[in-house]
């Protein structure tokens, strides 16, 4: 395909090469967090009521946790993000989605991977590495369709008309790396039957989790919210140097943050980590800077729209990431370790920051691959608030109560139950906000899939229609041309690129 | 950064750098650890799980005990202590009145002095009595020497401070030798129960421990532990008699009559796991004294 070819595609055609694997995609995902919420609040239950789930094995806190977090970061956000890439670059690229079949079945093999890791952990054969729970059957399911994806959105990149490359380009392919690299390797050495000895098990999770939860998920969240802030608030990026300096900083010192300051390690690996961490303040101020600078003064009317979710998605970059640096600082991690305070951190970044962005780019995408509007747009609305309140008092208690919890528990006079009790408090009420982020999810879930269901029910009719007048007329079926027109309503937006 | 390559070059410097330092140099480093040895001891460290405690390592992974337990006690410093143990003929208050006298003649006391002389007010001669307790040995060393003199008795010993080891959690911080032999690495990172690195030297009895996993409140009243009771099997009692494994419940646990509760291979397992967990061996990256050594 060569670029002159290009220009004469329009953006409509290019999103319905997108339709089928984006809604296999975010179909999937959506479903997945639904699940996921719901597997969190069963699981924290056990917290306001410990014997509620003593007869059922696969509902016990460290079982229904474990599942339920893995739910949040691979049954929702890297499917969604993986669907939001496709999108962004066959946009960027002005070309259709090269090999359009083969995110359509790297989308089934991962929501497969999914299924069997979930089912495993609740039955019991979890790895026992945080965040790398998932058995070898279901990782290596997870990875080949991961990589069946990058290769589409690879092809994509390399078919694109103008062959400069925009800085959501630079976040995004840089995200496609590092997940396969990341997750490849965790893999090979501590899902397999030559894991190393000791405690390297525990220094290669650590980093695969910092590669996970911080990294990879700034560069697919700032990736996508390059896009579309600069696209919505109809105005270019802020300043493409800053963005290619954060990038920089980010990927060179936030991959060496992860390992906690007390672990029982040599005491070089804490040490390096804490520097990576006093470091990636840089990169997480240079972004913070480029999205405000972007969005400040942007005439935007913004009531639970996409904006809204992609703005609140990048402030809670800058705050949540200095959250988790904070951890990582020797003198708070003495008091902040082993509370409540990492899982508030982590539940922010997957929900507050990406998980926004990914709910605001679908909202924004849906409409254009299925040509039609959201079936609930006031549901799509609701469901801003619903997040966003919500992510804040499921957050924002755990953040108190670890930090409270943590004081209490470096005082050696306070009795260890007290120190727990203190917790408690706090945890009740975050529970309230867990509920609303999950009747925010339900109303992203029944979106996608109303959506779904009149896109297959008005296929079913153009089917039966071609059939019904071939039958009729005996005259082959022509596909209608691009119509310049109608491109220009559902394209309100022309590339913003600077 | 106008072409793919370059944006891919950069990803892969930087995450092949952050690779080579975080996965591939620890396996380097620690990859190829092997067992160690209990300082001034012959005995191998770590200590070899056996049958039931090796089993019992899978049901902890499988149970998800590590999302609320951690196995990893922390340590912020070591302090030279000095204790009393015998005064001999003395009176404490000639005791006090000698050795206030020693810590302002003698040179290098000085800088403790205040700190002696704070744990000796309000002493009436009960022992053990801990004389000094800080980073400074060379105070440790002349003050036992100069009591020993004069017929006192004290020990020194090296001990690890932090507040880990004051809530009885360990003798020490754990290090990376302690988890050679597990597989997988559970060290945890939330601390909703207490830490269980020595668990097996807090509460030996794998009765005790089969019956916390059963029932926690009927033996820690404040305990937000949820019941692993899917781990035991309530069974009609056979001729009305108890098997050998019954649990002994306190009545409000206990099944209705004529049941008992059993606990399946796995409860023993897992409890067997449970008390073998004694990370408080002295070791070269970790020392303490841990048996009083009389001067």
């Amino acid at each position: 395909m060569n670029p002159t070819e290009n220009k004469t595609i329009c953006s409509s055609e290019i999103d319905a090469s997108c339709r089928v694997p984006l809604l296999a995609l975010f179909g999937g995902a959506a479903l997945w967090l639904v699940l996921g919420l719901a597997l969190g609040i069963a699981a924290i239950l056990s917290f306001h009521k410990p014997d509620l789930f003593a007869d059922i094995p696969f509902l016990t806190f460290g079982r229904a946790q474990a599942a339920a977090n893995d739910l949040l970061l691979y049954g929702f956000t890297i499917p969604a993000a993986l669907g939001v890439i496709l999108w962004i670059f066959a946009r960027l690229s002005q070309a259709p989605l090269a090999l359009p079949i083969v995110p359509v079945v790297a989308a089934n093999l991962w929501h497969v991977g999914v299924l069997v890791g979930t089912i495993s952990i609740l039955l019991g054969f979890s790895t026992g590495h945080p965040w790398l729970e998932y058995p070898r059957a279901a990782a290596v399911l997870l990875f080949a369709a991961f990589t069946l994806v990058a290769v589409s959105a690879v092809a994509t990149l390399g078919f694109r008309a103008n062959r400069e490359l925009y800085p959501s380009h630079w976040f995004l392919f840089a995200a496609l790396l590092w997940f396969v690299w990341s997750y490849g390797t965790a893999n090979l050495f501590l899902v397999s039957n030559h894991a190393p000895r000791g405690v390297v098990q525990a220094v290669i999770d650590w980093w695969l989790t910092n590669n996970l939860l911080f990294v990879w998920l700034a560069l697919a969240g700032l990736g996508i919210a390059f896009y579309f802030l600069p696209k919505i608030a109809g105005k270019p990026l802020a300043s493409c140097g800053y963005a290619l300096f954060g990038l920089l900083t980010l990927v060179f010192f936030g991959s060496w943050v992860g390992i906690p300051q007390s672990a029982p390690v040599p005491a070089w690996l804490p040490t390096v980590s804490a520097f990576g961490a006093l470091l990636s303040v840089i990169p997480v101020i240079a972004l913070g800077i480029v999205a405000n600078k972007t969005v400040c003064g942007a005439k935007v009317s913004c009531f639970g729209g996409s904006f809204c979710f992609i703005r609140f998605g990048v402030s809670s970059f800058v705050v949540s990431s200095l959250l988790y640096i904070s951890e990582f600082c020797p003198r708070y991690s003495r008091v902040l370790e082993f509370t409540w305070f990492n899982f508030g951190v982590t539940q922010w970044q997957l929900l507050g920051f990406v998980g926004m962005i990914l709910t605001g780019a679908i909202y924004e995408i849906l409409p254009r691959v299925t040509r039609r509007e959201l079936p609930f747009a006031k549901l799509a609305k609701l469901n801003f608030f619903l997040f966003a309140g919500g992510t804040l008092l499921f957050v924002i208690p755990l953040l108190i109560g670890g930090l409270e919890q943590g004081k209490a528990l470096a005082n050696a006079a306070v009795p260890f139950a007290d120190a727990s009790a203190v917790a408690l408090k706090f945890l009740r009420i975050s529970t309230t906000g867990q509920l609303l982020v999950l009747l925010g999810a339900l109303c992203l879930l029944l979106n996608i899939l109303v959506m779904t269901l009149q896109w297959k029910l008005g296929l079913l009719k153009t089917v039966v229609g071609v059939v019904k007048d071939s039958l009729a007329e005996g005259s082959a079926y022509q596909p209608l041309p691009c119509d310049k027109s109608a491109c220009a309503v559902l394209q309100r937006d022309e590339e913003a690129k600077p | 950064m106008k072409t793919g390559f370059s944006v891919f070059l950069a990803a892969f410097v930087a995450l092949g750098v952050s690779w080579f330092g975080l996965v591939y140099g620890p396996l380097k480093q620690l990859g190829v650890a092997t067992e160690t040895k209990v300082l001034q001891s012959d005995t191998k460290w770590p200590l070899q799980r056996t049958g039931d405690a090796t089993l019992g390592l899978q049901v902890y992974r499988s149970a998800g005990c590590a999302a609320c337990h951690t196995e990893q006690v922390r340590q912020s410093g070591a302090a030279n202590v000095l204790t009393v143990t015998d005064i001999g003929v003395h009176k404490a208050a000639d005791l006090k009145d000698f050795v206030r006298s020693l810590l302002g003649t003698v040179p290098e006391l000085m800088n403790s002095s205040n700190a002696v002389a704070a744990n000796l007010a309000g002493w009436n001669g009960e022992l053990p009595k801990v004389l000094y307790s800080g980073a400074d040995d060379t105070v440790v060393s002349m003050l036992g020497d100069k009591l020993k003199a004069v017929g006192v008795k004290t020990e020194a010993r090296v001990v690890a401070t932090g507040t880990d080891i004051a809530r009885g959690w360990g003798t020490r911080q754990g290090v990376a030798a302690d988890y050679l032999y597990d597989a997988p690495v559970q060290l945890g990172s939330l601390r909703a129960g207490p830490d269980l690195s020595t668990i097996g030297v807090r509460a030996p009895d794998v009765n005790w421990q089969l019956q916390h996993l059963y029932a926690p409140r009927s033996l820690v009243k404040n305990s937000t532990m949820p019941a692993f009771r899917f781990l035991f099997t309530v069974q009609k009692k056979a001729e009305g008699k108890d098997s050998a494994d019954a649990l002994v419940l306190p009545k409000e646990f206990a099944p209705t009559d004529g049941y008992e509760v059993v606990p399946t291979a796995e409860a023993k397992q897992l409890a067997a796991y449970l008390v073998s967990l004694k990370n408080n061996a002295p070791l070269y990256e970790a020392p303490f004294t841990p048996i009083t050594a009389a001067k």
